[in-house]
């Protein structure tokens, strides 16, 4: 397991557990999780409130039994396919999107030596995986929304500290960031937004259209 | 804080252990906690409900299941409406769920959730699914549990904390109850949250990563 020091915040995870985050934002949450036991833990204290809830709740309706006991004997069983473990780069939640690990992803370059994979989710957010070259900048950008980032290969650096595999920067609209890839390994990170980037350049402002980030 | 005093130790539960004073009940809790030494209702319900999930489990108990039905299913299906869902969508989702719970009996382990946090993720997952149309990205599992047959012991210990975090809930004024459940239940967003009650949720970390740290010395 990764030294993860930076990790998620409440809102985030109450709000994974309650299952009220655009789907973009829970997958960087759960790739998350699959590297962190902390915030595993805490998930599970936020679902257990989820339950108590549940539990407590006064409700004066019904829920028919004979109509539930027939479906169960239509098809008692579960069939539940057992996930064999994939070891790799990307823990299985992301690996479910990308349909592979690391080598699987279809890159393409969004200038700088900077490439990205938009993955699919539902549009009320987007999620891209970046690959920055060791040493690279990105570019300088504020956000008009919130904007989640997960490092799964390489660290990148940026005013707020040094971020590497496991680690989450939840970045909001006040941030101004300019992060720099460290030398070593290529970094990857998994990105989600959910408002497009705005770039401080006025040639990235332009180029913002064609590259769909 | 409460927890503390109780003189347990955190290893095995770092998930519950800090549950009351993360929400801000520690105090209240702990008033409470000397006058009335009998054992939480909610232990009582809890233990009660994972035997009938392991007769279900086990023997294909119906009458398990009815009576778990019986409790849950109209919570889940208040919940799904309470959510968006029409009547009629509610009850399909709701018998689904409760399908599901039957299905998976074999799946549930006691050491990690209470019955009722248990169906609470299968309910908000089926909600993702059908309210939502939108996939539910999920964790990968633990690669050191859960144990084929859980402890008895840990167990015990993880419905003794779900039971307290229930008896905090209980006791949570009606307005700041609401809240929370409007979080969980509806859309409600969670700085408005925070903003309104004035939850103190960080202070729960610190805590959780010592109890983690005991956890995995212990596994070593």
């Amino acid at each position: 397991m990764d030294t993860i020091n930076h990790h998620l915040n409440e809102a985030l995870l109450m709000s994974y557990a309650s299952g009220n985050l655009p789907e973009a934002f829970s997958l960087v949450v759960a790739t998350h999780i699959s590297l962190c036991d902390e915030c595993r833990a805490r998930l599970e204290a936020y679902e257990a409130v989820g339950g108590a809830l549940l539990d407590q709740d006064v409700v004066e309706t019904q829920v028919d039994l004979d109509a539930t006991l027939a479906r169960i004997a239509a098809s008692p069983q579960m069939v539940e396919p057992v996930k064999p473990k994939q070891p790799g780069v990307f823990p299985s939640a992301l690996q479910d999107y990308v349909g592979g690990d690391l080598g699987d992803v279809k890159w393409r370059p969004v200038g700088m030596g900077v490439r990205q994979a938009i993955l699919p989710t539902s549009k009320d957010a987007s999620v891209r995986l970046l690959h920055i070259p060791a040493g690279a900048a990105v570019p300088d950008h504020g956000h008009r929304g919130m904007e989640l980032t997960l490092v799964l290969q390489g660290a990148f650096r940026d005013e707020d500290g040094r971020f590497a595999r496991g680690d989450i920067e939840i970045a909001t609209e006040a941030d101004v960031h300019t992060p720099i890839a460290e030398d070593g390994l290529d970094c990857i990170c998994l990105s989600a937004t959910d408002a497009p980037l705005k770039f401080s350049g006025l040639l990235e402002r332009i180029a913002q259209p064609f590259l769909k980030i | 804080m409460l927890f503390m005093l109780t003189g347990q130790t955190m290893s095995e539960t770092p998930a519950l252990t800090d549950l009351s004073e993360m929400f801000g009940l520690g105090e209240a809790s702990a008033k409470k906690k000397r006058h009335d030494k009998k054992v939480s209702v909610h232990m009582t319900e809890n233990t009660h409900w994972v035997e009938l999930v392991q007769r279900i489990r086990g023997s294909e108990d119906q009458a398990a299941f009815a009576e778990l039905f019986e409790h849950f299913a109209p919570r889940v299906k208040a919940f799904l409406m309470k959510s968006g869902a029409d009547a009629t969508l509610a009850e399909d989702c709701a018998q689904d769920v409760m399908a599901t719970l039957w299905r998976k009996a074999h799946m549930f382990d006691p050491s990690r959730a209470s019955v009722a946090t248990w169906i609470f993720t299968i309910a908000r997952n089926r909600r993702i699914d059908l309210l939502r149309k939108q996939r539910r990205p999920e964790p990968e599992e633990l690669t050191w549990g859960p144990e084929p047959e859980p402890d008895a012991a840990e167990v015990m210990e993880l419905q003794q904390e779900t039971s307290r975090l229930g008896d905090a809930i209980a006791q949570l004024p009606d307005k700041q109850r609401d809240l929370i459940q409007k979080a969980y239940f509806g859309d409600l967003s969670h700085s408005e949250i925070a903003e309104e009650t004035g939850l103190p949720l960080g202070t729960i970390k610190s805590r959780i990563r010592l109890a983690l740290e005991r956890l995995r010395h212990a596994m070593k």
